[in-house]
């Protein structure tokens, strides 16, 4: 199962305000009556944009100047609560391809990583620098080098950061873990060993 | 002498399987629990990539977001939950997984289910796609939740790659007045040090109150790690643990119980251990809390006021403002005699027996205010059954309360128990996120079982003191 080597991304971006955005709201649970994750991405953040009957709400994401952004930029503790892999899964396949926060709940950072969808942190002032520049020119095409830890828009280049674990695994093409820990049969099997209550 | 240790760090290094490529750890998860929601698409990936599970004996699964809590006949009316029980069944009986069903009787919330029949135990690592997971901290367990593709490597391979977390040791000091409970313990814990405070970090709970509680009240704390920021929170193991678990079904027997014991105890932190944080908290400063906002970090005591913008810091006039908006409340204003539609009393935070059996102290005689919908939600078919032995049922029923069977329930809202509209509950549960609770406008007060008591009695958010006139433990004037 080879993996893309994920080194840079770059797209439009949208900003969606907010401390403590909690995966509830990400894909509120009712979506979640699914035995795949194929489908959910028409769910991301249902509640926020769409009213009880249907019709839209004013929020970034039906704003038609956003409507093709791969680049999610939040505020701090993004994607708290629930575990539901849902939620990343809903962004991913509504076509959101890394998300920028100035700090991010800790499953959903490793859910995303998982997918392939870096979680990049970088400082309040610099989130609102690109908040306000996206709202003036929603065109404007956001260069994430993961490499090199730079998140680079116009002529301007701003640090961002990324956990060393997650940039390896992003960069050297591993962030799906699952061949790594199979090869390690014979050492899950020594350790399990090890462990009296897994004798049973 | 060896460096003493903390119970994190012996645990992590038991289960530590090797050091992956990029850094992170390979950590062997002992047990494994799995329900309906989140391990479907787990076992499609399995079939997907030809892989069987490792060890089928170290997964245990039930049912209990989307079970309905009224009419438990298959097939249920909602074909997608319907979809979702055949599924889980499929893929036990397809992999040979145990399976706790819904005619088992021991079917319940995941969270419950794992305690009562002594598959948590102390020293072990637990995972569930379920952050709540957390719960089984309680018996000196690694316990955490985990998203679906990590489901999936758990049951490919029975480990995941994990970066190891910080501790920090929280020392809750003295004794609770009276009205006082777990859930006002770790409401507090929350509001203390934020819903991002824990982020990094593994919660261990210590000192004089902790070591008071009972097993379930312990529950009930690390229940809420996570609405903390902490991906899992934990109690070392004494012998009011050891003293729940023996006899249990999957509790070891004999001989065994005895070595259990003695590794169990060896398992808890070493005096003089190290902490990469410690905080300190006086059990006499905690009253009966309850949340005002749109998450369980915006919370305070029952005889404080809600916030306004103007009285908060600049960097949270914007989250308070929006919860003020969400939640309809008059900024500045008592939140005491609040009016509520709704009783919500139940999930994996406050549906054990003695959240049952406490409540029901106090609601003895009383009845539910006109106009207030109450429904009570056993968190497992176990306390379901207890209850009805010891008729707490009854109480609950004459109150006015319906009696539900067991189920994740209006907790999340995944099954047929939803508010409607703005409606205002007074909960038991763990999460006041806006639309938890079914409803995109609905309202969610956070609060002990005794306070949910009171307020569905007074139709109104009450301080169960002053209801109850609780003059002293378990006292009623």
């Amino acid at each position: 199962m080879a993996l893309a080597k994920i080194t840079s991304i770059s797209g439009k971006a949208v900003y969606i305000p907010g401390d403590d955005i909690d995966t509830d709201r990400i894909i509120p649970a009712r979506f979640m009556k699914c035995v795949t994750f194929d489908g959910l991405g028409e769910y991301m953040f249902y509640d926020v944009r769409f009213n009880e009957d249907g019709s839209e709400k004013a929020h970034p994401l039906n704003d038609p100047r956003f409507a093709k952004a791969s680049i999610l930029i939040a505020d701090s503790n993004f994607g708290c609560g629930s575990s539901r892999e849902h939620a990343p899964q809903a962004m991913y396949r509504y076509g959101i391809r890394a998300v920028i926060a100035e700090s991010f709940a800790e499953i959903f950072y490793g859910n995303s990583i998982t997918l392939g969808m870096p979680c990049i942190s970088t400082g309040k002032e610099q989130i609102q620098e690109i908040a306000a520049l996206i709202q003036e020119k929603p065109e404007t095409e956001l260069v994430i080098d993961l490499e090199n830890e730079r998140l680079n828009f116009g002529d301007k280049s701003i640090a961002i950061s990324i956990s060393p674990t997650a940039k390896d695994a992003l960069v050297q093409g591993r962030w799906d873990p699952i061949v790594e820990l199979l090869d390690a049969d014979k050492e899950i099997s020594a350790t399990a060993a090890g462990l009296p209550y897994l004798a049973n | 002498m060896a460096e003493p240790k903390n119970l994190f760090e012996k645990v992590w290094e038991a289960h530590s399987v090797k050091t992956l490529q990029n850094g992170q750890t390979q950590l062997l998860i002992g047990t494994h629990l799995i329900h309906e929601v989140t391990s479907p698409q787990a076992f499609g990936m399995l079939r997907d990539l030809g892989l069987k599970v490792r060890f089928p004996g170290r997964t245990f699964a039930t049912v209990d977001h989307i079970v309905p809590t009224d009419k438990r006949t298959e097939p249920f009316d909602d074909p997608l939950a319907d979809a979702m029980i055949k599924e889980l069944r499929k893929n036990c009986e397809e992999f040979g997984i145990t399976y706790f069903d819904l005619h088992s009787g021991k079917q319940g919330i995941v969270h419950m289910v794992g305690p009562e029949q002594g598959i948590t135990q102390p020293g072990t690592t637990i995972a569930c796609g379920d952050s709540h997971t957390s719960t089984h901290g309680a018996f000196g367990a690694i316990a955490f939740g985990i998203g679906t593709s990590q489901v999936r490597d758990v049951l490919a391979t029975q480990t995941i790659a994990m970066s190891k977390l910080k501790v920090r040791r929280i020392n809750v000091s003295g004794e609770l007045g009276p009205g006082v409970y777990a859930k006002d313990v770790i409401l507090h814990i929350i509001r203390t040090l934020g819903v991002k405070g824990g982020l990094g970090y593994a919660y261990e709970y210590g000192g004089d109150v902790f070591d008071h509680m009972t097993m379930e009240e312990r529950m009930t704390v690390c229940n809420m790690s996570i609405e903390g920021g902490a991906r899992c929170g934990y109690i070392n193991p004494d012998e009011t643990t050891f003293e729940y678990l023996q006899g249990r079904p999957y509790a070891p027997k004999g001989e065994a119980w005895d070595e259990a014991k003695k590794r169990w105890q060896a398992i808890a932190s070493d005096p003089g251990c190290h902490y990469d944080d410690v905080v300190n908290i006086h059990a006499e400063d905690i009253a009966p809390t309850v949340t005002w906002g749109i998450n369980p970090g915006q919370a305070i005591f029952i005889d404080e006021r809600v916030p306004s913008v103007e009285r908060v810091p600049a960097n949270e006039k914007a989250a308070v403002a929006e919860a003020l908006e969400h939640m309809k409340l008059t900024p500045d204003a008592p939140i005491k005699s609040t009016p509520i539609d709704v009783a919500f009393f139940g999930s994996c935070t406050n549906g054990r027996l003695s959240d049952f059996v406490e409540a029901a102290k106090y609601l003895e005689g009383h009845k539910v205010r006109a106009g207030v919908k109450a429904i009570a939600v056993p968190g497992s078919q176990i306390v379901s059954q207890l209850c009805a032995e010891m008729g707490i049922d009854q109480v609950f029923k004459e109150a006015g309360f319906e009696w539900r069977e067991a189920g994740c329930s209006m907790c999340l809202a995944m099954n047929p128990d939803k508010l409607i509209g703005d409606q205002l509950c007074a909960s038991t549960s763990n999460r006041n996120f806006k639309g938890r609770q079914g409803s995109p406008n609905g309202r969610t007060v956070l609060m002990s079982p005794v306070m949910v008591v009171a307020a569905a009695i007074t139709g109104e958010i009450s301080d169960a003191r002053e209801v109850f006139a609780v003059l002293g433990h378990g006292a009623v004037a």
